[in-house]
Formats: C-alpha cells, structure tokens, sequence
C-alpha cells in the first residue's frame, strides 16, 4: 500500500511543474499565438524565482518574480509575433534558445564559488507537510494534502483558467480572437491587446512553473540546465489535454507519473507478486514511454472525427488590413 | 623615425629568434591543455575536482597561467565541438593534452594519430596507443570500500539506499557498488545495499527523485555515483545521511553527509606534466593510481559519522596502502582487523571470485557485471 500511496505523491509532485507549463501554454495558444518557447520561459521563471528566494527569503517576492521573468519572456514574443508579425514557430524556438542561455548565464554567475543555498527558513516554508484534518486521511491525506505549497496553487491556477475560460465574458473574447480574429475585429474586440495579455500571462505561469523546478526540484540548491526539457513536455501536454487546463491537471499527473516510474518501477515488482515482470523490463522502455504516449495521442487525436479543439488561427498572426 | 622603426623590428626579430633557439629553458614555452566537460567555476563537482588537480599541477611544477589553456563546457557527446576544442589548444601550442570525460577518446585517439608530436592523455576510458596517447583512471573503489564503511556504522535501519547513474553493464559502476557494499558487510552483515538506476550521469531530477525513492523504502543512508548533489540534498531533507561523491559534498549538505570517495587528479596531472617536460613520456604509459599513490581517499569524515567510523576506516585504510587487502579479492577483513580468505559471492549466490584469488585490473576496469551478495537491484 505504501508503495501506491508513495508512487502517486511523487507523480504528483513530478507532474506540477508540467502543469504550470501546460496552463501558461493553453491561455497562449486560445489567443492564437503559438508559442514554442515555454522552455525558455520556464529557465527564466527558474533563475528569477530563485534568485529572489536567495536574496530576499520571501516566497510571494519570489513567485512575483518568477512571473515577472516569465512575462517579459513572452513580452519579447509578443512584441515580435503580434506587433512585427514574425514567424510564430522562428521566435518561440528562439525564445527557448534565448531563455536557456539566459539561465545559463546569469546561473553561472550565481554559482561562481560555490552553489548557492536557499535558507533554512525558505526551505521549511517550501517543504511537505500534511494540511491540518485533511493530511490526517489515511490515503488521500498522504496523496493529496500532503504536498509543498506551490503543489496547490498549480491547481487553483489551473481551476481558475478552466473557469475564466469557460464562464467570463473576456473568457469569451479570448476564444474568439484564437479562432478567428478578424470577426473577434469586427466585434469591437481589440485583437492585438488581447494577444498581449494573455500571452504575458500565460509566460507568466510558466515562470512560475520554472521557479517550482529550481525551488524544490532542485533541493535548495541552483543548477544550471534545472529544466531540462520539461518545458517541450509542457507544449506537447497542450494537445494531451485538448486545450482545456481542467484536463491539463490529469495529464500532468499522468506525464508525472511516467517520470517517477522509471525509478519505481522494480518497488511495485518486489511489493505485489503479479506486477514482477516489470523489473524485467529493460529501463529504457520506462524513459522512452511518456513520449510513446505523446506520439499515440497525437495520433488518435488526429484520427477523431469533428473538429479539433486547437485554435483554428494558432500559429499565424492576423493582418488587420487584409481583413 | 623610418630608422628607428627599423632598429626596433631588427631588435624584435632578434629576440624572435632567440626564443625560438633557446630550450635551456625548456618549461618556458611548454603549455599544458585541459578539455572540461562543465564549468569548473561551479565550485562542486566532476569538473571542479578535475581543476583543482590542474592548478595544483600549475603549482607543484611553477608553471605560469598563460601556460595552462583551459576549454570548458566541451560536451563529449559532440565530437565535433570536441574536435575543435583539441585543436584549439594544439594551434595554441599545447605539448600534453589532457581530456578529462569518457566521450573525448576516440576523437583524441583520432587526433593522436594526425599530430604525432603532441601527447594526448584521456581520463576514464581504456584507449591509448603506446606512444603519444594514454589512459588515466583510478582504483577509486578502494575509497568507496571505505565510505562502505561509514555507511554500514551509521544505518540504524539496516537499509542503505544507492543512486547509480549507469546498470549492471558498466563495470565502473557496478564495482564501485560492490566495493561500497563490502565495506558495508565487512562492519554490518545484516545490512542490505538497495540500488536504483537512473541511466544518466548528470540529471537533478531523476537522481532526486531515485534518492527519494531509496527513502521512501526505509533507506536511512544514501550514497551515489552520479554527478549532483541532489541525491545528498534529499537525504538532508529527509532528515537522515548519506555518502557524496567526486567532491566533498558536506558543505551542501552539513546535517546528511558523512563523507564522500574523492579525486585528487593534481596527483596524476602533476606526474604526467613532469614526465612529458623531461622528455621521459615514453616509459610512462597509462596510468591506475589507488590510495597508496595518493590518487584516491574519502572526504574528511564529518561529525555525523557514528562513533568508531574512524578507527574503522583507518585499519582498512592501512591494509589497502600496505597491499594486504585490495577489496577485489577472495577475502574479508575480519573485526580484529585480519585478512581472511573467502569467496566472494554474487546476489544470485554464484562465486564470482575464489578465496585467495585477486581479479586482474583489466577485469575490475571492464569486466565487472555482478551484484555483491548484499545488493538488491530496486
């Protein structure tokens, strides 16, 4: 039993950082900007983030900070995609190289002598514990109440885009410059602001998606190259999840769980008789399968009948005057 | 002024040449490459350990900086980058090149063909060529046999937890384990040495997230052979110990840590410079310093070890040096500190090496690909 209850807090604590990226990616993509640097984004968050928890000790600032980086990572992709036209796919895979060295650099300076540390009071204020009454569950209070701070404003945030998404007015105008921006135009609504906006925030949760992987992936300490491809996972958890954050939250967890099997896998095989063919599956096949899983869902995504749930007008930009 | 011009250029050629002819002073002109993988700014770690060996090389032998042409960051799966980073310093005038990740031999194995003149010394692997290409590597099992030791003393739980980067296939790795897992059964037999995979050397996450996974079966020390701290930093946080690696990592972790098996490459840099300056590269060929050599020890224990750790570990530490006991030998070092011979037994309960016999270094460097018998694979 310890080892279900185990395996599920480590998926989803694995799975979080993804969640950020995903719900930063999916308000992005609805208003039609595809952005494929939320790599970039997420090394940005990672190094602001972190570097504000080390100089300040103060979670807030350094969330704030997170989605500040964050923000003026997508402020870049926006200038040059929504006011210059750029190509969509060109700027988002600069951003990620842009972000990458950025981290990188700025990392190494932070570095320079010796890693680091976050302190003791940070990394107590960062650290498991169970929610009072409801961390007391057997089961549930360990899988789900028990988790680090940031664990639980992934969710609120992703609840709150599924929500602002499906009941609010601006929700509404979002969906409508994504899917076709020149009748969202003649509505009255201002495209190009509202690319802007929510491309900002959207960066800005993947900020602090990356700040989640320095903060506590991390164990207090920087490291340079922290993300780690998380981010492209984050792009491809987008289509996963239909474009829908709610949905985001189990494939997340999912993806979570396929990172932290790989290292389990051999518990399940010694604690449950049935499962022992698993320790003889060779471990590559573990670290291979979320992209297995990635490619078949592509692939059965674009099978289903109807249509799809991906913006009609994500990935090119909207020339007002050949409207 | 033309005049003047002149004289100072007839000036300048002369002394030209005189640098040219002049080798009494052979050290002078001699340069030294380093190829890094990381950055050894880092301050922890593969790179930084490597460094530290350089600049104590650089001391011993009164080199001066601009004598030391350092390229780091050289990802050694990039043969490419690695290629041009060798004959970077070759252009520079490097005479010795050292190489310190496994992913730079064949491509400095290539490059040792076309520049005959230039020595070439790789660190880790096994390829050399007898003239002006070598291999260097040490016996760093004798340290882990000892960090066995201090993680056999500490566990209370009799679990001891093992964040390998690479599988049973890698010999280095895997004799790295069951040296560790010896010195672990040599003071506590009833203890068990749980291992996980993460098939990487450098990954924050995975190697955190296969500490955690140690934990999470009861396991109260954590020791590694992987590159970050992230394995120590889990333990830390756990609230219980663990063994580092490659540097000292109780800096990182001053609660956790116990100690870690360390490098100190100035040992080898510093001989293999001397050697290519003198002139005498020829009758130095590869090279597998141990502790004897000083090429090879434990991290200062930290005052986390459990009391006695360091008697302990002192009495191996003497029959290692004087060549009685060598961990890869039918044999075990009793609690009166004497060596009595033994099978040796693998996790499937197969003798993998008879009593009284010594495996071959050729055979501890690539042959090893068995658990010791106190080793569970997770």
């Amino acid at each position: 039993m310890n080892t279900i209850v185990n395996f599920l807090f480590a998926a989803i604590k694995a799975g979080t950082p993804l969640l950020f990226g995903t719900t930063g990616e999916i308000l992005t993509q609805k208003s039609g900007n595809m952005n494929l640097g939320v790599e970039g984004l997420m090394y940005m968050g990672a190094f602001g983030g972190f570097l504000i928890a080390y100089k300040t000790d103060n979670l807030l600032l350094s969330l704030l900070a997170a989605a500040l980086f964050g923000a003026l990572g997508s402020l870049i992709y926006s200038f040059l995609v929504v006011t210059l036209k750029a190509n969509q796919n060109v700027t988002g895979l600069s951003l990620t190289i842009f972000g990458t060295g950025f981290a990188t650099f700025f990392g190494e300076m932070l570095i320079e002598g010796g890693s680091p540390k976050l302190s003791a009071n940070m990394t107590t204020i960062l650290s498991e514990k169970p929610l009072p009454v409801l961390g007391n569950i057997p089961f549930f209070g360990k899988v789900l109440f028990s988790h680090n701070i940031i664990v639980y404003l992934a969710l609120v945030i992703a609840v709150i885009v599924w929500a602002y998404m499906r009941f609010t007015r601006p929700g509404m105008k979002l969906k409508a410059v994504g899917e076709n921006p020149a009748a969202a135009d003649a509505m009255g609504i201002n495209v190009d602001l509202t690319k802007y906006v929510h491309t900002l925030i959207g960066g800005a949760i993947c900020g602090v998606g990356g700040a989640y992987i320095s903060l506590i992936n991390g164990n207090g300490i920087w490291n340079n190259g922290c993300i780690n491809g998380q981010g492209w996972i984050s792009v491809a958890l987008v289509i996963f999840a239909s474009w829908s954050s709610a949905k985001a939250i189990l494939g997340s967890l999912i993806f979570g769980a396929f990172t932290v099997f790989q290292v389990r896998a051999n518990d399940f095989a010694s604690e449950f008789a049935f499962l022992s063919f698993l320790s003889k599956i060779p471990n590559a096949i573990y670290v291979m399968l979320p992209f297995v899983i990635t490619a078949l869902v592509l692939i059965i995504s674009s099978m289903k009948e109807g249509r799809s749930e991906q913006p009609a007008s994500c990935g090119t930009n909207y020339y007002r005057e050949e409207r | 002024m033309k005049k003047l011009i002149a004289m100072l250029l007839a000036a300048m050629m002369i002394f030209s040449f005189a640098a040219c002819g002049d080798d009494a002073d052979a050290g002078a002109d001699f340069k030294v490459g380093v190829i890094h993988i990381g950055n050894p700014a880092d301050g922890s770690g593969y790179s930084f350990a490597h460094d530290q060996g350089i600049v104590a090389m650089q001391k011993n032998l009164n080199l001066k900086d601009e004598q030391i042409i350092r390229k780091n960051m050289i990802d050694d799966t990039n043969a490419a980058a690695t290629k041009t980073a060798i004959e970077e310093c070759i252009e520079e005038g490097c005479n010795i090149i050292f190489g310190t990740s496994w992913g730079y031999m064949e491509t400095m194995a290539q490059l040792a063909e076309q520049y005959p003149d230039v020595i070439f010394s790789h660190g880790t692997g096994y390829m050399s060529n007898d003239k002006n290409f070598n291999n260097y590597f040490g016996r760093i099992y004798q340290a882990r046999y000892l960090a066995g030791i201090a993680a056999g003393l500490k566990t209370q739980t009799d679990k001891i937890g093992y964040v390998a980067a690479m599988d049973i296939s890698n010999s280095e790795v895997t004799g790295g384990l069951d040296a560790f897992a010896m010195g672990v059964q040599a003071v506590n037999p009833d203890a068990k040495v749980y291992v996980k995979v993460t098939n990487t050397w450098f990954s924050v996450d995975l190697e955190g997230q296969a500490a955690t996974a140690l934990l999470d079966l009861g396991c109260d020390v954590i020791a590694q052979h992987c590159d970050t701290t992230a394995p120590q930093l889990a333990a830390e946080q756990a609230g219980v110990w663990g063994c580092g690696y490659n540097s000292d990592m109780t800096p990182d972790a001053p609660k956790a840590h116990l100690t870690a098996p360390i490098w100190n490459w100035g040992v080898y840099y510093t001989a293999a410079t001397q050697a290519a300056m003198d002139g005498k590269w020829a009758e130095f060929g590869n090279y597998f310093g141990g502790m004897k050599e000083g090429f090879v020890d434990i991290s200062p224990l930290s005052e986390n070890c459990a009391e006695g750790t360091s008697a302990k570990i002192e009495e191996a530490r003497q029959l290692i040096i004087g060549g009685q006991y060598d961990v890869f030998q039918g044999a075990y070092i009793n609690d009166a500190g004497e060596v009595i011979n033994k099978d040796i037994l693998d996790n499937q309960g197969n003798v993998v090496i008879k009593a009284g016999e010594k495996l071959e270094d050729a055979t501890i460097t690539g042959g090893i690909n068995w658990y010791f018998e106190n080793v569970i694979l997770q």
